[in-house]
């Protein structure tokens, strides 16, 4: 069986992250983990091996500056993707290029 | 030299949920295809016809700028500002997600089905406060004229967003013509045909084909039969 895609996803809207990982859960290769927080972010980081990073709506500049810089630094290997839309038929395609993008990497 | 871009309207991708018909110019839901993701900051045209009775339960949105257009019937739209409304034929809907909102959309006419169009771009802020607004705009009556709907202006005519974007609807009969001059630097336009046949920059265009122009200032659509269409002028950068 094919190993499923580790994806983690941040914002602070609890509503919409909870939808937004349980849209992403809906495909049996994806497997989802939502945070609220860039230091939970990273902690989670530290032991799960992710490969993409969903940034969703809620974190201040100045913290999704803080978790791009720190997950690039320290966990190359993880696809950084702006979310868009919420819990929206977007989700799919971001997932998608994120992969295809690390792909190419 | 002006770049292009044609989108006929066979090659969409589709959706049928019974309910729901949709025909999504770029990548949406079930249908991905990396080569259409995207013309600049219009990230979604989805060609959305919902039965009568049916609709959209509550879901939620964030950071993009919504915009529907019916075009047949009427929608009716609920959300968490408080919003009750119904958006039908010679109005446009406008809503900033920003930081988040919940909204339902149905057809509450359980005799006829309401088409509309949903489109969404990206916006030039992330996490703003979610904002709703609806407008009741004009349609061109005249061939060769051009009705703005949408702009980033509040004190602009038709609705605004959070984007450097404008949206006229166009009037064409056939011969006639219109020269369209780009709003800004750096946007392209991304032509819909809501019905007939046009001519951009040498290409016809039927019923439902998107055609998107960019690297130029200016265009020339001509009327090849009566038609009706949307251009949309938005940043191809952002």
């Amino acid at each position: 069986m094919q190993a499923q895609t580790e994806i983690l996803v941040i914002g602070t809207n609890d509503v919409i992250l909870k939808t937004i990982v349980r849209l992403v859960n809906n495909n049996i290769l994806w497997n989802a983990t939502g945070v609220s927080s860039v230091s939970e972010a990273l902690s989670r980081c530290k032991k799960n091996h992710y490969q993409v990073l969903l940034i969703g709506a809620g974190l201040s500049e100045e913290e999704e500056a803080s978790v791009r810089r720190e997950v690039s630094e320290n966990y190359p290997d993880i696809r950084i993707m702006l979310h868009y839309g919420g819990g929206s038929g977007l989700l799919s395609a971001e997932i998608y290029l994120a992969l295809a993008q690390k792909k190419a990497d | 030299m002006a770049q292009t871009v044609l989108h006929t309207a066979a090659s969409r991708g589709g959706a049928d949920h019974g309910w729901l018909k949709s025909h999504h110019t770029f990548s949406f839901g079930g249908y991905f295809n990396s080569e259409r993701v995207n013309f600049g900051a219009l990230r979604v045209l989805n060609d959305d016809s919902v039965d009568g009775g049916m609709g959209f339960g509550e879901h939620p949105h964030d950071n993009m700028e919504i915009i529907s257009i019916p075009l047949e019937g009427a929608l009716q739209h609920k959300d968490s500002m408080g919003n009750v409304a119904t958006i039908e034929l010679g109005e446009i809907q406008a809503m900033s997600a920003g930081t988040g909102i919940y909204h339902s959309e149905f057809n509450k006419d359980k005799g006829n089905p309401v088409k509309f169009l949903q489109i969404w771009l990206f916006p030039n802020k992330r996490n703003v406060e979610p904002r709703y607004d609806q407008v009741k705009i004009d349609t061109p009556k005249n061939s060769g004229e051009l009705v703005q709907v949408l702009s980033p202006n509040a004190d602009d005519a038709g609705v605004w967003i959070y984007q450097d974007a404008w949206f006229n609807l166009g009037r064409l009969s056939s011969g006639d013509n219109i020269t369209y001059s780009l709003h800004k630097k750096g946007n392209g336009a991304y032509i819909f045909v809501l019905e007939g046949e046009v001519i951009v920059e040498g290409q016809k265009l039927g019923t439902r084909d998107g055609f998107g122009i960019w690297d130029t200032d200016t265009f020339t659509i001509t009327g090849s039969a009566e038609a009706r269409f949307l251009i949309m002028d938005v940043p191809m950068e952002f």
